[in-house]
């Protein structure tokens, strides 16, 4: 196995440990808006999906227009996903 | 000069972008961590947003990105179709609002994995078999959430499809998806020889695998497939991490794993039933034959002008919601009575129990929508022990998180889920539009207890007629 492997498989291990430690405490109350805004952060897949342009293609139709729908995809749920979640929060008020 | 050219040389520029990434993989973890209680959740999530922009920005400021123009016109359109989308939406529509947006986080890694697969030409094991895992997580998510969001926005029957062998199918269509991934990562051409021709196959297989996974599962249990195909998202994001050797899609999908499973499992321990039982049992498509109705004596009709007289001399009012309320859309009129209750002195409390409705939280949102302090929602448990005391339970649209059975009939499907005892409050009122069973196809012996009234009619009109009769 590679190094690099390793090293990212070490940092998986601990992001889910690290995950289940923080959402274990979330209250009934937000679980909507902590699925929503959980969603938004996978659209994180907008930074593979820029990436997916860093090389000057000669022959670039097919990975040209993967990258960019995917670029498109990765977006609606990045911005669609804050704002649905920022919405709803805005409406959770105290007494 | 040739400070400059240190500061702008590609080895500098890389390492500038990682530390920022490190940097955004820390705005995620807090952001998520404030959205733990209500009164940091929104700074939390804007704070989460802040270390997706500075991670999108990092990328594109990356030497080696080429195409800006287009990038932009993908990032332009996407963004404000996902606006639009997220300010246009209403509150009872969010659960399949919810699960469109998993779908389209599936689908971008999907893309990403299949653009990468092409890209990369590598002959390496920890890059292709990331991008299969990328590939076919990616795809179930995207063809699972659509059938989930077809069901939940009611364009497609929300029944369970069940038919002879579903699980045999399913198995094969499993093991055909792990021959062509041996095939893709070996590279060997056992029956395709080009490179697009197994991507072609394996996206195919997986589309169809969600769909089947996803068809199977009834209405009422959308809670525990929303929540999952959440985890989804974010391993497929997690996996394409493992694609472009990139820390903050591994860190950010990994979280959203971690919290999307954590939900699935409060979920199923809310409906005390397996992961496995809701996934492949077809929960809801077999109406059981249990005790007929007739043997379970008669329902007692209650009219508004009564149920008022009784609710305006209670000292104390529980108000039970399920997914008839978001359908009625009663949430405002719900406040309404809520209020005049408590001018009338009346302590009101809202019992949420965690599967109502179609989403995990679905009914602390439509609650907050209509203006209800979200410290007046309590939990099933915080009532339980007290409900002998309560002197009315309002049960808007909510069916099988009240039903007895659960807990005294042992033969019942439901037996064991925790549930709200409304049924040992001193009166209990059911807000139903007529007498069918509920989605889970269920008979409930709640009906036909001598201290439940039935309000017959739509939620929203029964609740607005107890309304005006206060207003007398």
């Amino acid at each position: 196995m590679e190094p690099t492997f390793i090293l990212l498989l070490f940092v998986l291990v601990l992001s889910v440990f690290l995950g289940f430690e923080l959402i274990s405490k979330v209250p009934s109350t937000l679980h909507t808006p902590l699925m929503s805004g959980a969603n938004a952060i996978s659209g994180i897949a907008i930074v593979g999906a820029i990436l997916t342009s860093r090389i000057e293609l000669v022959d670039f139709e097919i990975t040209f227009i993967l990258g960019m729908a995917a670029v498109f995809f990765a977006t609606i749920n990045v911005v669609g996903g804050y704002l649905v979640t920022n919405r709803m929060l805005s409406m959770f008020k105290k007494k | 000069m040739e400070f400059l050219n240190t500061i702008f040389s590609s080895t500098a520029n890389e390492a500038l972008v990682n530390v920022i990434y490190i940097l955004s993989s820390a705005l995620f973890i807090v952001g998520l961590k404030m959205l733990g209680s209500p009164e940091t959740a929104t700074k939390g999530n804007l704070i989460s947003a802040l270390g997706m922009l500075i991670a999108v920005v990092v990328t594109l400021l990356d030497q080696s990105v080429t195409n800006f123009q287009w990038i932009f016109v993908a990032m332009i359109s996407g963004a404000l179709i996902g606006a639009i989308a997220a300010l246009k939406v209403e509150m009872t529509s969010m659960p399949e609002m919810v699960a469109i947006f998993n779908g389209f986080g599936g689908i971008a890694s999907l893309l990403v994995g299949s653009a990468e697969y092409f890209l990369s030409g590598t002959d390496s094991l920890g890059i292709l078999i990331p991008i299969f895992l990328t590939v076919v997580i990616g795809g179930i998510t995207f063809t699972g959430s659509i059938i989930a969001y077809g069901k939940l926005s009611g364009r497609m029957n929300g029944n369970p499809v069940l038919y002879k062998g579903q699980q045999w199918i399913n198995g094969l269509l499993f093991l055909l998806l792990l021959f062509f991934g041996i095939e893709m990562v070996a590279n060997q051409g056992f029956i395709f020889t080009l490179n697009w021709q197994i991507l072609a196959a394996i996206i195919c297989l997986s589309f169809l695998l969600g769909v089947l996974l996803v068809i199977p599962i009834g209405g009422a249990d959308m809670p525990v497939v929303i929540a999952l195909l959440n985890s989804y998202s974010g391993l497929a994001a997690c996996a394409a991490g493992f694609v472009i050797q990139n820390n903050v899609l591994i860190v950010a999908g990994a979280l959203v794993g971690a919290s999307g499973l954590i939900l699935t499992n409060i979920m199923c321990k809310a409906m005390n039933r397996s992961l496995g039982n809701v996934l492949f049992s077809g929960f809801g498509a077999v109406v059981p034959a249990g005790t007929s109705a007739e043997e379970q004596g008669e329902v007692k009709p209650i009219v508004a002008e009564d149920a008022y007289l009784i609710l305006e001399a209670a000292s104390s009012v529980a108000i039970v919601p399920g997914y008839g309320m978001a359908v009625a859309q009663a949430q405002h009129a719900v406040r309404e009575l809520g209020e005049l209750l408590e001018e009338n002195g009346t302590t009101v409390e809202y019992v949420i129990h965690p599967v109502a409705g179609r989403m995990p939280g679905h009914m602390n949102v439509l609650l907050a929508e209509a203006n209800v302090p979200y410290d007046q929602l309590i939990e099933p448990e915080d009532i339980n022990p007290i409900i002998e005391s309560v002197d009315v339970c309002i049960v808007i649209g909510a069916n099988d998180v009240v039903n007895p059975a659960a807990r005294e009939d042992d033969e019942s499907p439901i037996y064991g889920m925790p549930i709200i005892d409304v049924d040992k409050a001193i009166t209990t009122f059911v807000l139903k539009r007529s007498m069918a069973s509920g989605f889970a196809g269920i008979e409930n012996p709640l009906f036909f207890k001598t201290n439940t009234r039935m309000l017959f009619g739509d939620a929203k009109d029964s609740i607005t007629a107890l309304v005006s009769e206060f207003k007398n």
